[in-house]
């Protein structure tokens, strides 16, 4: 005789299906049991076999029976079932496998003393940062540390960023450029040093910067700035009364040309002769305030470095590690930029610039107008993936001691406290915050410059 | 009109002058307008100097043999610093010379490994493939030892040598890995799906640096008392972790490329899923995605140079303990040119590589 084993959930106090051969019901009290069984699979009439839509069935009896019955020889060939099964055992293993972790990880804090949690961000740090941007001593605590980390971080990675874009664009163009030389050499510069690692080149430029003069040596360029190898010496304006006068000038000349900016774009797609926007604009920029500071007398000085004995006094310094951890990374960037400038301007058909150019438009316009817009789409979406990788490839600087986060949080802080766990997973948050704030804006831009009715693609 | 042709045959004329040769190149390219001349000038001149001054560093001023940086009396570069430990640095300080050709084997044997799936016109292709499966057997026989050959402990392991290791093995574990996980992101079931999206995004997010340093002071911690496991092995189980939500991502984008019509037709023949994937699915979308596991390889590749900051001996790693050393003080510049010609010689064959593969599939004939 065939018979099947079948799990199924039914009410209790429900009389088991009479085609089971050995049914139980159990678990009085509660609202649902498990009834189990064998079942005929023998002769017989079709409506007596176990199955679900016979249990469906309006039969009072048999209506006590929820329609689904487990049962274990479908628990794999049907689909929904065999989708919970697979989750459920994903999640038992997940927890399984995190409980293990914790538990064992647990156990070796144990045995080594370390306390967890975050009561070490107040402590005393008790050791000195050769470079932070708020103010630093050694009894402030390794909370402020963690700031200090992610200010320069940030500053590395903003400077990263603005020199890449720069040297990348030129580079981008410059390898779509008319003169054969030119395109070469821009090849050339991409190629020699996107197939190099980029510690390597971080090293590199560190080991350069360390050969430059000594501090009694120091290049001097122009009595005002020197480099020297403890770092590059610049000079800082002191701004007495009226400074704030000229940088509300700037201020207001900025927004000012943003406006006209905006409002001339309008009127310019009317007008034959529209107004020079970017040359207005600019002299707005730098002429209102330049008006502001000559009517205030130049209301600053400069500090400027001097050196007294084996150091500079006064100025600002610029330590090698930032000098050659910025160089490596906005020349590595600039690579991959320049690749995506090219590859955007590449994707354009050329019928596009054909149709422009046989429509009357001046070659700048052609580029501006019909190119760029186009290129663009192509172009940001890779820019700000490189930014990201930028921000990401800034922890190098633990290699060279420049004081970010990973060298002296994640390294200095991390030995000094021995609260790895923690320290890791802060320092991952700060890098996943930022990596998710910039994708959060690459989202919405694609969303903006999507084309439409093209199926989202 | 007619009256200007005469009937006959007329010799061919040669091609007028400002349209082919050397001169017609050169005005096009190099000289056609006053500023392409003049950025011409200036470039030619800034790149003869550049070759000049590095023919004299070099070559014509350089030492190329000494025990140290002393006896590189020369004005210019030392390559003493690479001829001196030439040897070390494919192989490590301390792998014993005496086994040097195990590795050396390994190295070949695995460009016919790699062969079969790399070219598609080599001969014995199948058989070959059966042996890139046992190859990783092979290399860790020869690497580590046993089976008669003498046991070489992993923290003997160095330069090149460890660069190649963690490189193929990051890229070999995490294809496998990472092919589930983009499987895994495609998943009706939502559990799986969210688990796939949230280790890919978060692998992605953080830097490598950081789960290195997972790997060197957290994974320890997280190990029941008294088991450990060797440092090498640790940086390789996450190195590959790290390079598997990349090759998850590549993955991802080659199945997205497959049209629908090839999984449902599957389906409709009654195939199921893993048979869908494995049989139709993925061999399209993997053959698709070639250069791009090659490019991320060669990502991988330069990447691996960061170990020497978990105190690993790569390349990079070695390079900067023989700096240190008190007999090559100063000659960083020539230690660092002499590695980077390695590793640009390595990731730039790759790239070629990538990119031809690449032409052919736009092709459409691979």
């Amino acid at each position: 005789m065939k018979m099947r084993l079948v799990l199924s959930f039914v009410r209790p106090g429900a009389k088991p299906d009479p085609t089971f051969a050995d049914a139980h019901c159990a678990g009085p009290g509660s609202n649902l049991a498990i009834s189990y069984g064998l079942q005929h699979l023998g002769p017989g009439p079709a409506q007596q076999r176990f199955t679900p839509q016979r249990i469906r069935g309006d039969d009072e009896k048999k209506s006590n029976f929820i329609h689904m019955p487990l049962s274990l020889s479908t628990l794999w060939t049907d689909k929904k079932k065999r989708s919970l099964l697979i989750q459920t055992a994903v999640i038992v293993a997940l927890v399984l496998f995190a409980w293990t972790v914790i538990s064992n990880t647990a156990t070796n804090l144990e045995k080594r003393g370390i306390a967890s949690g975050i009561g070490f961000l107040s402590q005393p740090a008790g050791f000195d940062i050769v470079q932070t941007l708020v103010p630093w001593e050694m009894s402030m605590s390794h909370g402020r540390v963690l700031l200090i980390g992610i200010l320069n971080t940030l500053l590395v990675s903003v400077l990263g960023i603005i020199a890449a874009t720069i040297i990348g664009v030129l580079m981008g163009i410059a390898r779509l450029s008319d003169n054969w030389l030119l395109a070469k050499l821009a090849a050339t510069y991409v190629e020699v040093l996107r197939n190099l690692p980029l510690l390597l080149q971080v090293y590199f430029w560190y080991g350069l910067t360390l050969m430059w003069p000594k501090v009694r040596d120091s290049f001097d360029i122009g009595g005002v700035i020197f480099v020297n190898n403890r770092g590059i010496e610049l000079p800082v304006p002191q701004f007495q009364d009226g400074a704030g006068i000229v940088l509300g000038a700037l201020l207001a000349a900025m927004i000012g040309a943003g406006l006209f900016w905006h409002l001339a774009g309008r009127s310019a797609e009317r007008e034959e002769r529209p107004l020079p926007r970017g040359l207005i604009c600019a002299g707005l920029v730098i002429g209102v305030p330049l008006l502001a500071a000559l009517a205030q007398g130049f209301p600053w000085t400069w500090d400027v470095p001097v050196r007294k004995g084996f150091n500079y006094r006064g100025g600002l310094s610029v330590l090698p590690s930032l000098v050659a951890l910025w160089f490596a990374l906005s020349t590595y960037t600039a690579c991959y930029i320049a690749e995506a400038v090219r590859s955007g301007i590449q994707s354009v058909s050329r019928g596009q610039h054909e149709a422009a150019l046989s429509l009357g438009l001046k070659p700048s316009w052609t580029m501006r107008l019909i190119i760029l817009p186009q290129a663009l789409r192509v172009i940001v979406p890779q820019l700000i993936s490189q930014y990201l990788n930028l921000v990401k490839n800034s922890s190098l600087a633990v290699a060279i001691g420049y004081p970010e986060i990973m060298s002296v949080f994640a390294g200095t802080s991390l030995s000094q406290t021995g609260q790895a766990i923690e320290i890791i997973l802060i320092t991952m948050v700060f890098y996943l915050t930022v990596s998710l704030t910039i994708s959060f804006f690459m989202n919405i831009y694609n969303r903006r410059v999507a084309l439409r009715g093209e199926a989202g693609q | 009109m007619s009256e200007m042709y005469r009937a006959g045959e007329h010799p061919d004329l040669p091609p007028p002058v400002e349209t082919s040769g050397v001169r017609r190149w050169l005005r096009a390219n190099l000289f056609s307008s006053v500023l392409s001349s003049l950025t011409t000038l200036v470039l030619a001149g800034f790149i003869l100097w550049i070759l000049k001054s590095a023919l004299i560093w070099g070559m014509l001023e350089a030492d190329f043999f000494g025990a140290s940086f002393r006896d590189c009396a020369s004005a210019g570069a030392c390559w003493a610093v690479a001829s001196a430990r030439f040897p070390q640095y494919w192989f490590g300080f301390f792998y014993p010379s005496a086994q040097y050709w195990r590795p050396l084997l390994a190295f070949a044997l695995l460009s016919v490994a790699v062969a079969p799936w790399l070219s598609e016109s080599i001969k014995y292709r199948r058989e070959l493939k059966i042996f890139s499966l046992f190859y990783p057997l092979i290399a860790l026989l020869l690497l580590y030892g046993g089976a008669g050959l003498a046991i070489v402990e992993t923290d003997r392991w160095g330069g090149f040598l460890l660069t190649l290791v963690i490189g193929v093995v990051g890229i070999v574990a995490s294809l496998p890995i990472g092919i589930l996980l983009a499987l895994g992101r495609r998943s009706e079931m939502p559990v799986v799906r969210t688990l796939c999206v949230v280790f890919i995004e978060i692998v992605r997010g953080v830097p490598l640096i950081t789960v290195l340093f997972t790997a060197s002071v957290l994974l320890p911690l997280f190990l029941p008392d008294g088991m450990s496991f060797n440092k090498l092995l640790r940086v390789l189980i996450m190195v590959s972790l790290f390079a598997s939500a990349y090759m998850a991502e590549i993955v991802r984008g080659g199945l997205a490329a497959i049209p629908p019509g090839q999984e449902e037709a599957a389906r409709a023949m009654g195939l199921g899923y893993w048979q869908t994937m494995g049989l139709i699915v993925l061999p399209q979308a993997l053959r698709i995605v070639i250069p791009g596991i090659v490019s991320s390889f060669i990502g991988l590749f330069k990447d691996t140079s960061l170990v020497a900051i978990v105190g690993l001996y790569d390349l990079l790693g070695l390079t900067q303990a023989i700096l240190k050393e008190t007999g090559w003080m100063g000659v960083k510049i020539e230690a660092y040119v002499f590695i980077g010609a390695i590793f640009w010689i390595c990731c730039f064959s790759m790239s070629r590589y990538a990119k031809h593969l690449e032409e052919k599939l736009k092709r459409g004939h691979v």
